[in-house]
């Protein structure tokens, strides 16, 4: 593959877009996870396939229009975020009552304009569950910058994410802005689901938010290392998934969670050989 | 003259029809050790939200270092700590570090980062309570007791005027109570800092605090812990609306 990667160009895009998410994906996942947000990727990246959806029936109506549907997905996504920050808001009792709303509205919505859009093809299926050949020069460069903007807000508001994160009522007290962190919070979340969809698919996208933590979460002691950890696993799980995907044919998306499924077994047979190693004073 | 650090006028609050506080007048000035007791449904939780400013009172006013709760913007200079050693996500993957360090995160400000003098405030602060030995450890790895005391070093890592603590003792052992308590002993004699304790533990409480406060809708006692343990056994009762046994505790 590596000699693949650097004669095609589609490939070389894919590839370091992979590399990209593979940083970002988990280290918002580690935030949605420890405040026990999983499910809100999922959530998510269900609004962000009825935008794809919308911009594939879009493309379908009006052929002149080149614009990428991950750019419609990205706004429903950022929709679905402020939507759920709303329902948070006026449901105060029932705060998770938000995601299965905005979940099934997604489904719902998507279901709607494929079938405005003619049915399923091959197009949607390599949205469903990722591809090794989707990401063009301008996607790539789209997914950079978006990255880099993640990358930035995360480092800037570390602090404010990680406090509030670990105890949302001392962070309020001690006059941290709650509901504006966490609107940014949520906001990053939808865009690293949009960048995330090309290559994973909108099915398996929260899988590599979520699965690396996880594994990461066996051995992690601190919050950095769990970062930093998380993000080994998951560029571990990318750069695999895509090689065995492109050799195998399978969309890259079941080849990257089935290795995160893989690391994760790894990771909790040694978190018991390393609580093993303490008890025995080593 | 003391110094006000806390001062309630006339405060009155109602959740929809059913009076919490009626007309409390409450003032803590600096260097006190105040122990806020009384039976539950009494109102000292909501005392202590209200002038943490996170409810608003039906009437009355709140000063804070003698500013109306309003203007107040300086709320490092407030630690306070819960029952967090009981409620806390314990496989919350971070550090005793990284915990106190969250203690400085409003008073660093947007944009700013832990530098190298915010990272000795935080050792010193987990110094005071006696932790250094556990600083890298992870925090779901303590004791109950030590988490509390991991939460103290949180509140007192941006080097506040007074510690509000909300029944903190719930869920540790008898021994590693009295442990807690002459650590707050040594805070409030030692560096001065007002200590405002709300618990159910009247027996220890007399040992160590200043002034005692009997909260039930009103405030029924308002005095030196002195007179407070001269109280009759009835006066009790009478406070509190039912039967109390005073559990004593000794200093061996």
């Amino acid at each position: 593959m590596l000699t693949d990667i650097i004669e095609f160009d589609f490939l070389r895009y894919t590839f370091l877009t992979g590399l990209l998410i593979g940083i970002v994906a988990p280290l918002l996942g580690a935030f949605l996870v420890v405040r026990r947000l999983s499910l809100l990727a999922d959530a998510l990246s269900h609004v962000t396939l009825a935008g794809i959806a919308f911009g594939l029936f879009m493309e379908k109506q009006f052929v002149t229009l080149t614009l990428s549907p991950i750019y419609s997905g990205m706004g429903f996504s950022v929709i679905g975020a402020v939507l759920i920050e709303k329902l948070r808001s006026v449901y105060t009792a029932y705060q998770e009552l938000g995601i299965p709303i905005i979940l099934s509205g997604g489904v719902g919505l998507s279901v709607v304009f494929i079938s405005l859009a003619n049915g399923f093809n091959t197009d949607l299926f390599n949205y469903l569950f990722g591809s090794v050949s989707a990401v063009s020069k301008n996607d790539f460069l789209m997914i950079l910058g978006i990255s880099i903007f993640i990358l930035m807000m995360i480092t800037l508001f570390y602090k404010e994410l990680l406090t509030l994160s670990f105890d949302e009522e001392h962070a309020v007290v001690s006059g941290i802005h709650a509901s504006r962190i966490h609107f940014l919070f949520i906001v990053l979340t939808a865009l690293v689901i949009a960048v995330s969809i090309r290559i994973v698919g909108v099915l398996l996208v929260s899988a590599l938010m979520t699965l690396p933590v996880a594994a990461a979460m066996r051995i992690a002691s601190s919050f950095k290392q769990l970062i930093v950890i998380s993000i080994i696993f998951a560029e571990i799980a990318v750069i695999g998934g895509l090689i065995s995907g492109y050799y195998l044919s399978i969309p890259p998306g079941g080849t990257i969670v089935i290795m995160s499924i893989i690391i994760l077994l790894i990771s909790m047979s040694l978190n018991r050989l390393t609580i093993k190693l303490k008890k025995e004073g080593i | 003259m003391p110094e006000s650090i806390i001062r309630l006028e006339n405060i009155n609050f109602a959740y929809d029809s059913k009076v919490v506080l009626k007309n409390v007048n409450l003032e803590i000035n600096r260097g006190t050790f105040m122990g806020l007791v009384g039976p539950n449904g009494g109102g000292k939780t909501t005392i202590i939200k209200i002038l943490l400013g996170l409810i608003e009172p039906d009437s009355g006013k709140v000063f804070i270092n003698n500013q109306p709760i309003n203007k107040f913007k300086d709320w490092n200079k407030i630690g306070f700590v819960s029952q967090k050693a009981n409620t806390f996500n314990k496989g919350f993957p971070a550090t005793v570090f990284e915990v106190v360090s969250m203690g400085l995160t409003a008073k660093l400000g947007y944009l700013k980062f832990l530098n190298k003098k915010a990272k000795q405030q935080v050792l010193h602060a987990i110094n005071q309570v006696g932790m250094s030995e556990y600083a890298y450890r992870n925090i779901g790895d303590l004791s109950g007791g030590q988490q509390q005391r991991v939460f103290i070093a949180r509140a007192l890592v941006s080097e506040p005027d007074i510690l509000i603590l909300d029944e903190p003792t719930v869920g540790i052992d008898f021994k590693n109570v009295e442990r807690f308590y002459e650590l707050l002993h040594k805070l409030n004699t030692e560096q001065n800092i007002t200590m405002l304790l709300i618990t159910h533990d009247t027996g220890a409480m007399t040992n160590y605090a200043t002034n005692i406060v009997c909260l039930n809708q009103t405030l029924h006692f308002h005095g030196r812990s002195e007179e407070y343990s001269a109280l009759s056994t009835e006066d009790l009762s009478r406070i509190y609306g039912h039967p109390v046994q005073v559990i004593v505790h000794d200093h061996d």
